[in-house]
């Protein structure tokens, strides 16, 4: 089914602008395959690094209540190699996510992955729970400019960073991804968080600590792209927290041009994504807005 | 109240029953599981060890719920090693079930080790209907077979017949019990519903002595699983994903499962084959 919420940025075109964020359905072409059969504007795969990573053993999610999550999959991946295979005939709407310690790397995923038919990339730099990668180097600006400056000399297609909350100031960051050359920002990932169990007195993640997703996350997500807005020029993907349309509403008004989901299909199942789609569809018509480009930045007076 | 059956529940183990000397069921108290559907399963936690997913078995008393494990890797293994008063975190019910529909006349159930635990609830969830059942119980040997009185118990008063297949022949039929089942189907026109759990791979050959068969099946898959609420891919057989999909599939669903006891993912996401 398809929700024609026109939705272009990058020199991409989207369908509509929901996307389903990296790490959730993300490694099978056959579930790509259903998730755009049910009427998603994009899908970001899970993060890949250049070996398979087994990730940490279980539990590796954790469910906090209300809608809210907590994981350390710890970067589970089949790897470059493997996962070039799995989308060998890739046929839908797909940003690869990429993961990496060193700019060399970055450099030989993309070497793999870059011929097929995907719509870009998107630079993982902010995975909060597993050392010496994501957010370890997306706290470093020289690092950041670095890996997207040698990436964007490999390939033409556009490339997103995906920023969180570290140590380094977000908008820091996402500026220089702007000015090393990146086509757009995603915003935001995971938060570190952590969750014990009183009775055995022991944090339940097998990682102890993990990434804070759900709607405990979306007032940071939306406050960050709207500072974002104010600072960058390149198109803000929207994420974190989102359930329902006004929370799309909500990211676009901040000034994200697109969205992404993932939490929201743990708590309401794939098909939640649909209903999304829908819903956003019918406010606009009810509202009479001739496309969600409207709005962007709205909240910015 | 509404309970958010995502959220981990500490349950205290009642009470430990040894089924054979490598197989224990672990009863506690716990209201969701006591209500679980046949086929349903939890994701079980040990405390500083790990989680992993395990079908929900049937226990006497209202409210109880219970597990039935063989000690294998480091999660059964530890399972198995727990004692009365030690605790777990459990989280679930989750996943489909078997239909119970009353409509079948005569239906047969086939299933080795642990797989036997969803069937044994499906017995049990049905303890009032007048379906005759055939139930094929397939084990390495007799040391290694268990169930048995209890699956009689359960169909006391019941129609039913109960045939065992072991590896070694040390008790009933000598080979595997899908044999068996080839053996039934080709001799009794009577049975039109096949249920089963246990290996991938003797469910792939339950599946295809049905398939040319006008008899109806269900199968309940048992696949390595990280999240159980249906985002991590782990457990996907092409496009369905075992935990939320499943993890019953039918004859139809399975035909179009070409990586049905053929590929799963490893730890990693890599298909790889069985
Ligand atoms: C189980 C799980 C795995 C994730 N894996 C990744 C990953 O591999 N790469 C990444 O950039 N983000 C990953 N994320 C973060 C999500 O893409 C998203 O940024 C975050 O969950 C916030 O959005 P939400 O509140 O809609 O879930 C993961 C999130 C979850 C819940």
């Amino acid at each position: 089914m398809v929700f024609d919420i026109p939705t272009k940025f990058a020199g991409i075109e989207l369908n509509n602008p929901i996307i389903v964020a990296s790490g959730i359905l993300g490694l099978s072409q056959s579930i790509f395959k259903r998730l755009e059969k049910i009427g998603v504007g994009a899908i970001v795969s899970k993060s890949i690094s250049i070996k398979p990573r087994d990730g940490y053993r279980n539990p590796t999610i954790v469910a906090l209540g209300n809608n809210n999550w907590l994981n350390a999959v710890g970067l589970a991946n089949p790897g470059a190699e493997a996962f070039a295979k799995e989308i060998a005939n890739n046929s839908v709407p797909l940003f690869v996510s990429l993961v990496g310690s060193n700019v060399s790397e970055y450099i030989q995923i993309v070497e793999k992955i870059k011929n097929h038919n995907i719509l870009g990339f998107e630079l993982n730099l902010s995975c909060p729970h597993v050392e010496k990668m994501g957010m370890e180097i997306g706290d470093d600006p020289k690092l950041v400019s670095d890996i997207i400056r040698s990436i964007k000399t490999k390939t033409s297609k556009p490339l997103f960073v995906k920023v969180g909350i570290g140590k380094t100031d977000v908008i820091h960051i996402a500026k220089t991804a702007e000015n090393s050359g990146a086509d757009g920002v995603t915003a935001i990932n995971t938060i570190r968080a952590m969750k014990i169990d009183i009775t055995n007195r022991c944090p339940i993640l097998e990682n102890k600590i993990g990434g804070l997703s759900g709607i405990a996350l979306k007032s940071i997500g939306v406050r960050c792209v709207y500072e974002l807005y104010k600072s960058i020029k390149i198109p803000i993907i929207g994420c974190g927290g989102i359930q329902n349309y006004e929370d799309v509403i909500e990211y676009v008004m901040a000034g994200a041009t697109a969205v992404q989901v993932g939490s929201m299909i743990g708590t309401y199942g794939i098909n939640s994504i649909q209903r999304l789609a829908k819903d956003l569809k019918v406010y606009l018509e009810a509202k009479k807005y001739d496309s969600l480009r409207e709005l962007i930045g709205v909240a910015h007076r | 109240m509404h309970i958010d059956k995502n959220i981990l529940r500490i349950v205290r183990i009642k009470k430990t029953r040894e089924e054979t000397p490598s197989v224990k069921t672990l009863i506690f108290d716990d209201y969701l599981s006591h209500n679980a559907k046949p086929g349903q399963f939890l994701m079980v936690w040990i405390p500083q060890k790990e989680e992993i997913p395990l079908s929900v078995m049937i226990s006497n008393s209202q409210g109880e719920a219970a597990i039935t494990i063989r000690k294998k890797g480091l999660a059964s293994t530890s399972l198995f090693n727990l004692v009365e008063g030690e605790t777990i975190g459990i989280r679930g019910p989750y996943g489909n079930s078997f239909s119970t529909d009353p409509g079948f006349k005569h239906r047969l159930l086939i299933g080795g080790g642990t797989g036997l635990v969803p069937l044994v609830r499906l017995l049990n969830h049905t303890k009032n209907s007048d379906i005759f059942s055939t139930i094929i119980v397939g084990a390495r040997s007799k040391s290694e077979l268990f169930f048995i009185d209890l699956i009689s118990h359960i169909m006391q008063d019941r129609q039913f017949e109960l045939l065992i297949a072991t590896d070694d022949g040390s008790i009933g039929f000598k080979g595997y019990p899908t044999e068996l089942l080839d053996n039934i189907v080709e001799k009794d026109p009577k049975i039109d519903m096949v249920y089963t759990c246990g290996p991938e791979l003797m469910m792939k050959g339950v599946y295809e002595i049905i398939s040319k068969k006008t008899i109806q099946l269900e199968a309940s898959v048992e696949r390595y699983m990280k999240c159980g609420i249906g985002i991590c891919s782990s457990c996907s057989i092409n496009d369905k994903l075992v935990c939320v999909d499943g993890t019953v599939f039918n004859k139809g669903q399975i035909s179009k499962l070409s990586e049905f006891g053929r590929f799963y993912r490893n730890k990693s996401g890599i298909l790889d084959s069985y």
